[in-house]
């Protein structure tokens, strides 16, 4: 197996017992973008000469017997909204094609202060907007496991590279099933952290109250090891937690004996493919053989869990978006003839793509006058009653196990003609958003040859029981693979 | 106000709204921790925040907060348990983000007065609706002057983030009724924010804004006139004169039967007239929801019984305690304490000085009348306090009379130095010798007989001739009083 197919931790342990150097890991890591990149269209930019340096300063580290972490020396990659100093970051949009930002956005910091090496920006749907990468401006991501089919959007760019072994770890964002969907899709481990876990700060914003950094690996351990790299509180950003890091990775091999696992009876309806529906029965059931038991449980408020967040999300956009107006950065798009409102116009005209000005019009109209009250402060009042659903559902179980998306990785073009196809793919995975649940998304088998993956959503801040029971359930598909 | 503008007024009924501005005197910005200073470079107090750039975060500034409940103590305002930003969304090039973060639903401070005196002569608690924090935009300057001539803007985001305090007034509780109450309201106003110190409020530099809103009613009449809103006026005078163009110009309306257009209008420096800017069709829908970004702020977190504790003293508590603890005169009082710093002034004088009386007459009409000529302010008087209340207490005590003191003043406050030189310089100690005064007086009475004859005959009014003429050659420096006794002594039959 080449070193960038390996899991963090097995090249954390080989870099330390000097089988390996970073150096080596790093060039294993570029030289499979090199095979595959053209036909994944995985990255948007590839840094390979500041990722060699960062590699050699991280074997001098590992020489002098001073390594930062135990992520020092790995490769990972940042999606494409998150802040990079000194290197263009996009979010996939024409509107910021040239942009570079002047500060590193603080999860990419952390990971760079522990040692771990950048090795490209990747691709996605333009500004998070999107369920399968179609909407880049610099064209879609393939599917490593079907090059005719989506790898799942937004973060479609991280979770392609980590399941073709373009880098080993990934940052991602987040906010109605961004980093879930396109783990699923892809077959590697995705984790959204409960919102206010890891700083938003450098993340470029979307949806305010939705947004969420999160971690995308080939294994649950990795994942684990990566959250308390960059979770913990950030004076920068006024919505981050201040509550104290929990060690994850130390509590992931405590089993799951006599914990509760919820399976929400209205996710498994009309909408979900049954052959989905039957691989993520049978994934409960390995739990249940690993010592948990299963309750029957009941969500009455899912059904408006996608409308709800189409409001507020598009909402926050419309507001959040408004800064790129071609003034201090970015595209502008000047008319000789023109005014300086026409020069907004102008620039937003030609620099957003079809579905962010969809979803800009979008929440726009729910926060005019006269509507704000029908729709963006009632799908908050609905946003509470699906808080409380949970809030109900967790008196009983310790956490949810449910579909990560109602099918299998579909193919390009498929559901770019009616937008709300594309909207409903989101249906299991926004509702974690809306609470500001963690949760979880990993591989529980194959269709066709297609991945199939499935969540595990827990109480706030108690990624730890969401981390462990993904971790049980992987070491026992590892063994019965074995068997 | 004249004879027209009399009859006006007997003729309708006004409510003047005022939404004032205020630049906050915070060390940062609102909510990132670049300074904020005048005269700076453009472009140089900013940072990825205040500059809109992808991905950043407001942080608030806490002292910023503590100066809003300052004012919203100081104007007898509710604090609001939790208060919320709220984004105001628009498109402008000098707002960098397309929204400003301000406040709409949950403000700070809310239903306050400020008492002013009112026409009638009574104090008038003028009805306050609302205070709160909001952040500046940046300063956008036109090549061509206007935007519509120019081939270019520039952009200075400087300002951009500036923490801002507006004020609005309420026009359903005790409004301002006139030109004169609204001069009252916005000087009141100005004193109370400098005096607890969160805004030099000073206009010129932009740091107290004023909007108007100005509406009309036929006296006798239940229904007001639409309202007229008249924007950025840079002087207490431009101010004014906007207001009495407005009323005159809505009057005028409404005496010809017609409707007041409710809309924003512009003031003409040069001309002195109001001009319309937008009407409400073309008003903004500024799709306000509470800001994501910031949680709800709870006082709380910032005690505001520390706050109002730890408050300065407010401009009519310091009238009344003069008036109790030195004995002023209220309007001495008031005097004194319409500038803080002349107030502090005072009493550092008056803690070691043995006349309060006398000190506040002098720092009045003595002191005031040379910082005025000199074009000074208390702050930079060349005298220091303890050198003038030496002075003050040397005139007190007859040490030197009071026509000396004056010029001993005036020299002090020439060359910066204190009395005592200045008196043993100029031998200005006054002439105790009873005998030397006496011979004085008895040439003064030998050179005006006639003068003698009239007081001799029951007119007592020209002895203060006799009077000045004896301190004229005595050079000032006998006691006008001892004078007096001693020539009407002479002259008693």
């Amino acid at each position: 197996m080449a070193a960038c197919d390996l899991s963090a931790m097995q090249l954390a342990s080989l870099l330390r017992r000097g089988e390996i150097s970073a150096r080596q890991i790093t060039t294993s890591v570029l030289e499979r973008i090199e095979q595959r990149e053209e036909s994944l269209n995985a990255f948007i930019t590839v840094t390979p000469e500041q990722a060699l340096d960062q590699a050699d300063r991280a074997d001098a580290r590992f020489r002098a017997g001073r390594p930062l972490s135990m992520l020092d020396g790995i490769p990972f990659v940042a999606k494409d909204n998150l802040c990079t100093r000194g290197i263009k970051t996009t979010c996939g949009s024409r509107i910021l094609e040239n942009y570079v930002p002047s500060y590193d956005a603080t999860a990419v910091r952390r990971m760079l202060d522990q040692g771990a090496v950048l090795v490209g920006k990747t691709n996605m749907d333009e500004f998070a907007m999107g369920s399968s990468t179609e909407n880049s401006a610099f064209g879609p991501t393939r599917n490593p496991h079907d090059p005719q089919r989506v790898p799942g959007g937004s973060s479609g760019g991280s979770a392609a590279a980590v399941a073709a072994g373009e880098t080993v770890l990934a940052l991602g964002s987040d906010t109605g099933g961004s980093i879930r969907l396109p783990a699923a899709f892809c077959g590697v481990v995705g984790l959204k952290p409960t919102y206010g876990r890891v700083s938003r700060y450098g993340l470029v914003s979307y949806a305010s109250s939705l947004d969420q950094v999160g971690t995308l690996a080939r294994t649950v351990m990795d994942c684990a090891w990566m959250l308390k790299a960059v979770c913990g509180h950030d004076h920068r950003d006024s919505t981050s937690a201040d509550l104290p890091i929990p060690d994850f990775p130390s509590t992931l091999g405590n089993g799951i004996h006599g914990l509760r696992i919820g399976l929400p009876h209205d996710y498994f309806v009309e909408g979900l493919d049954p052959s989905v529906a039957a691989r993520i029965r049978e994934a409960a059931d390995v739990l249940a053989e690993c010592g948990a038991r299963l309750v029957d449980t009941r969500l009455p408020n899912a059904r408006h869990a996608i409308s709800t967040y189409y409001l507020i999300a598009t909402a926050e956009a419309s507001s959040n978006l408004a800064r790129y107006d071609g003034v201090r950065y970015g595209l502008r798009q000047a008319k000789p003839s023109g005014d300086m409102i026409q020069m907004i116009q102008a620039t937003r005209s030609a620099g957003f793509g079809r579905e962010v000005k969809r979803r800009i019009m979008l929440g726009s109209y729910v926060l005019s006058a006269g509507y704000y009250d029908a729709y963006y402060l009632k799908a908050q009042k609905v946003r509470r009653l699906i808080k409380a659903d949970f809030d109900r559902v967790f008196e009983k179980v310790d956490c949810i196990v449910a579909p990560a998306s109602p099918c299998l990785p579909f193919a390009l073009g498929e559901k770019t003609a009616e937008p709300l196809q594309m909207y409903l793919v989101d249906v299991f995975t926004v509702s974690a958003n809306l609470v500001g649940l963690p949760a979880l998304s990993l591989n529980c088998g194959t269709l066709d040859g297609l991945p199939v993956g499935f969540q595990v959503m827990g109480r706030p801040f108690d990624e730890e029981t969401v981390l462990r029971v993904g971790h049980v359930y992987e070491q026992a598909q590892v063994e019965s693979t074995r068997e | 106000m004249n004879r027209w503008g009399h009859e006006r007024r007997m003729r309708y009924d006004v409510i003047i709204c005022f939404e004032t501005h205020v630049e906050l005197a915070t060390e940062s910005k609102l909510f990132c921790s670049c300074r904020v200073s005048s005269g700076a470079e453009p472009n140089t107090q900013v940072c990825p925040v205040c500059t809109g750039q992808p991905g950043t975060l407001p942080l608030l500034n806490k002292r910023a907060v503590e100066y809003c409940i300052r004012a919203g103590l100081a104007l007898n305002c509710s604090i609001n348990a939790s208060s919320r930003f709220a984004r105001k969304n628009y498109f402008y090039p000098d707002l960098p983000k397309g929204y400003q973060i301000s406040q709409y639903e949950l403000p700070f401070c809310e239903n306050g007065h400020l008492e002013i005196l009112g026409d009638d002569g009574m104090p008038y608690p003028v009805g306050i609706k609302r205070i709160h924090l909001e952040e500046d935009a940046g300063k956008l300057v036109h090549a061509a002057g206007s935007m519509a001539a120019s081939s270019y803007s520039l952009v200075d985001y400087n300002r951009a983030g500036v923490p801002l305090l507006e004020i609005v007034g309420d026009h359903t509780r005790n409004p301002i009724r006139s030109l004169n109450e609204a001069r009252a309201y916005l000087e009141k106003l100005r004193q109370v924010l400098r005096y607890i110190g969160i805004s030099e409020c000073s206009i010129e530099q932009g740091q107290f804004r004023c909007d108007v809103n100005v509406s009309l009613r036929p006296k006798g009449s239940e229904q007001w006139g639409n309202r007229a809103e008249i924007k950025n006026m840079a002087s207490l005078r431009f101010i004014v004169e906007a207001l009495q163009f407005e009323i005159k110009r809505q009057s005028q309306i409404l005496e010809s039967g017609g409707t007041v257009v409710q809309e924003t209008r512009a003031f003409d420096e040069a001309k002195k007239i109001t001009l319309s800017m937008r009407s409400k069709e073309d008003a903004p829908d500024y799709r306000y929801f509470p800001d994501p970004d910031l949680p709800p702020v709870a006082p709380e977190g910032l005690d505001v019984e520390a706050i109002r504790r730890s408050m300065p003293e407010l401009p009519d508590e310091k009238v009344d305690r003069f008036v109790k603890v030195y004995g002023l005169p209220r309007q001495e009082a008031l005097l004194l304490t319409r500038d803080k710093p002349v107030s502090e002034f005072f009493e550092t004088c008056a803690a070691t000085g043995k006349d309060a009386r006398r000190l506040s007459r002098w720092i009045i009409k003595d002191l005031f009348k040379l910082l005025k000529q000199a074009g000074l302010d208390i702050q930079h008087c060349p005298v220091p306090a303890a050198d003038f209340s030496h002075l003050v207490d040397l005139v007190a005590s007859g040490f030197i009379t009071d026509r000396i003191g004056q010029s001993v003043l005036e020299e002090m406050f020439a060359r910066g130095c204190g009395p005592e030189v200045i008196i043993e310089e100029k031998g200005l100690r006054p002439i105790q010798d009873l005998a030397a005064i006496d011979r004085v007086i008895g040439e003064v009475l030998a050179e005006h007989p006639d003068v003698v004859a009239k007081i001799q005959a029951g007119d007592t009014k020209p002895i203060g001739y006799l009077i000045g003429r004896v301190m004229q050659k005595t050079a000032n420096r006998a006691d006008p009083r001892q004078v007096k006794r001693r020539m009407e002594e002479k002259l008693r039959p």
